[in-house]
């Protein structure tokens, strides 16, 4: 790794080069999803490089909005992804809040034990509630999805409230309550209106976590109408026939809303990660 | 006198309340908190802890396909099996590597490119940036998916590129070695924006000064990084590596959706992909439960000691 020097052209040059380097391999597979979304169905096995396929065409987004059950499958996923977002600001966003404001016995166990989860590798919580859905005829349900979601993004989700909360001044609550507030009144009307920024990306964290989440899907999630989109993008990868057409289609409609929001909002997402991990 | 006792018996009175409202407020302030982290604690109760004790549970059982509902606790069998079998050493042989091998491209790349776009010379920073951390916004399964894609022998984009530089196809999917390289390209291509990232907020509070004074005293740039920002970048990095590690340690996504669960022919695997297969395709319930568990203890111990040795040495600076 040779480091460029900043004071002449070489050293310029070299720099760019490298950014230029990175972002071109960092962008290329995205126009890969676009190109082969793009191809009309004859040509989608084609050796070409090019951008713009021969004879573009809209024709795999008609094929995969009419003719593919995508539509129902968006509606499952945004389903899942919203129903776990709820649950995930309205716990963290309250949980945070005792844990920055409140010293109790079992408080940093309990911060302890929210980090210990992430240690947890997919089939350790994975396996026991798939026996226990098993043994409740609960499997190809959204239950089991929304609560296995829910206990995967919740301990970031707390640690990163907990982590905004602490900077915000407890002098705030205490005016409020010197003015007659109750400590409900008092986190509800003023803290919890200030915690705006760090409530957006848990909501972000919540929503990203259930929309983008393949492995817990495939397992409880067996009947076709019932997938959410990745169960769903992933089926037209088959082993025999891969459409890739419509895979590519529905990957880029499926991505484009998700980048978007993450890219606006990534600056606060990883203040707070660093703010809840340097913060004890 | 009579005035004294109306005075202190009055005193009493006033304590008494203030007494009472002082409990009533501790009591208040106990509901309130429970309120606050009542439902949290249920859920996390309900849905990690009881499913943690029960997978502790299975780990001791003979549950399987066969005994799925007259299963029975039977000791540390299944943790001996776990650890006789061979495949599972070069399982965790190939996790070590997997980890390794990504943690320290996505620091190496992640904290060189926020160096470079640290630069003040550099135009369009926040351009340069969003090119940049795309890999990282990009779903998972979708970067995974589409790589897969990209590896296909005849018709992906890697060898259509290589072919361009004359360089002979490889097939990257169906032998053992290249699908491994072709799992950890993947993972180093969406990992390496989340390092730059941190990098470059870690960047951002080192005072300029530093610098000026190490211009001033002749030192290269090379220099210059070593003794001042890798060791003032080191305890933003830390924690960060940390999470990584154990991020990458567990990350089932990339390689179970690039090598469509373990081809060719279940040589790409981690341990959590293995122990996925082994209980969702083969029904080895207790096994797996073991298997689980011992991934576990190995992250535990790694943090606790990881940590611990790099607060150690962080004391020093």
């Amino acid at each position: 790794m040779a480091k460029p020097n900043s004071t002449n052209l070489g050293g310029m040059i070299w720099a760019y080069a490298v950014l230029a380097v990175f972002a071109f391999i960092s962008v290329y597979p995205i126009t890969r999803i676009i190109t082969v979304s793009l191809r009309p169905g004859d040509r989608l096995l084609s050796t070409s490089l090019d951008f713009i396929p021969d004879g573009a065409t809209l024709d795999n987004y008609r094929v995969l909005l009419f003719e593919t059950p995508f539509l129902r499958w968006l509606f499952n996923s945004l389903l899942v992804s919203v129903v776990v977002t709820i649950t995930g600001v309205a716990l963290a966003s309250t949980a945070g809040y005792a844990l920055s404001r409140y010293k109790f016995r079992g408080r940093n166990s309990m911060l302890g034990g929210l980090l210990i989860t992430q240690m947890f590798p997919a089939t350790m919580l994975l396996l026991p509630l798939y026996v226990v859905l098993i043994n409740l005829r609960l499997l190809d349900s959204y239950l089991g999805l929304v609560v296995i979601y829910s206990a995967t993004a919740l301990p970031f989700c707390v640690w990163q409230m907990k982590g905004y909360y602490d900077t915000i001044p407890p002098a705030l609550e205490e005016a409020a309550r010197i003015d007659g507030c109750t400590p409900w009144q008092a986190f509800y009307r003023v803290i919890f209106p200030l915690a705006a920024p760090a409530l957006v990306i848990t909501a972000l964290f919540s929503f990203m976590t259930a929309w983008n989440e393949y492995v817990v899907a495939n397992v409880v999630l067996q009947d076709t109408a019932m997938f959410t989109l990745p169960l769903g993008l992933k089926m037209f990868q088959n082993d025999m026939s891969t459409q890739w057409g419509l895979y590519a289609a529905g990957a880029l409609l499926v991505s484009i809303p998700v980048v978007g929001l993450f890219l606006i909002l990534s600056r606060y997402l990883i203040s707070g990660l660093t703010l809840g991990a340097v913060k004890g | 006198m009579l005035e004294g006792k109306t005075t202190t018996a009055g005193l009493k009175v006033q304590q008494r309340t203030a007494a009472q409202s002082k409990t009533r407020e501790a009591r208040q302030r106990t509901l309130f908190l429970w309120g606050l982290l009542g439902p949290t604690v249920l859920i996390v109760l309900a849905v990690v802890a009881y499913p943690f004790v029960y997978n502790v549970v299975l780990s001791l059982s003979n549950m399987n396909i066969y005994h799925i509902r007259d299963w029975e606790v039977i000791g540390l069998q299944q943790y001996a099996s776990v650890l006789t079998e061979p495949a599972v050493w070069v399982v965790f042989f190939k996790t070590v590597v997997w980890t390794l091998v990504n943690i320290v491209f996505h620091v190496g790349l992640g904290v060189w490119l926020a160096v470079i776009l640290n630069k003040a010379f550099i135009v369009g920073k926040p351009a340069w940036r969003v090119l940049l951390i795309l890999p990282w916004a990009l779903p998972q399964y979708i970067t995974a998916l589409t790589w897969r894609g990209m590896f296909n022998y005849e018709y992906g984009a890697i060898n259509l590129i290589g072919g361009v530089f004359g360089m002979d196809s490889i097939a990257w999917l169906t032998s053992p070695f290249e699908a491994f390289v072709a799992v950890i390209l993947t993972n180093i291509w969406l990992g390496f924006p989340f390092m730059m990232v941190v990098a470059l907020g870690g960047l951002q509070s080192i005072p300029g000064e530093l610098y000026e004074a190490a211009d001033v005293d002749g030192a290269s740039e090379w220099t210059k990084f070593w003794k001042i920002t890798a060791p003032l970048l080191r305890p933003v990095m830390i924690p960060a590596i940390t999470l990584g590690i154990v991020w990458t340690f567990n990350n089932i996504n990339v390689v179970w959706l690039v090598s469509n669960g373990g081809e060719p022919n279940d040589q790409t695997h981690i341990l959590v992909s293995y122990v996925y297969e082994a209980a969702f395709s083969m029904y080895r319930f207790g096994w797996a439960a073991a298997l689980s568990m011992v991934i576990f203890g190995i992250l535990f111990l790694f943090t606790q000691v990881f940590l611990k040795k790099t607060n150690a040495t962080e004391a020093a600076y």
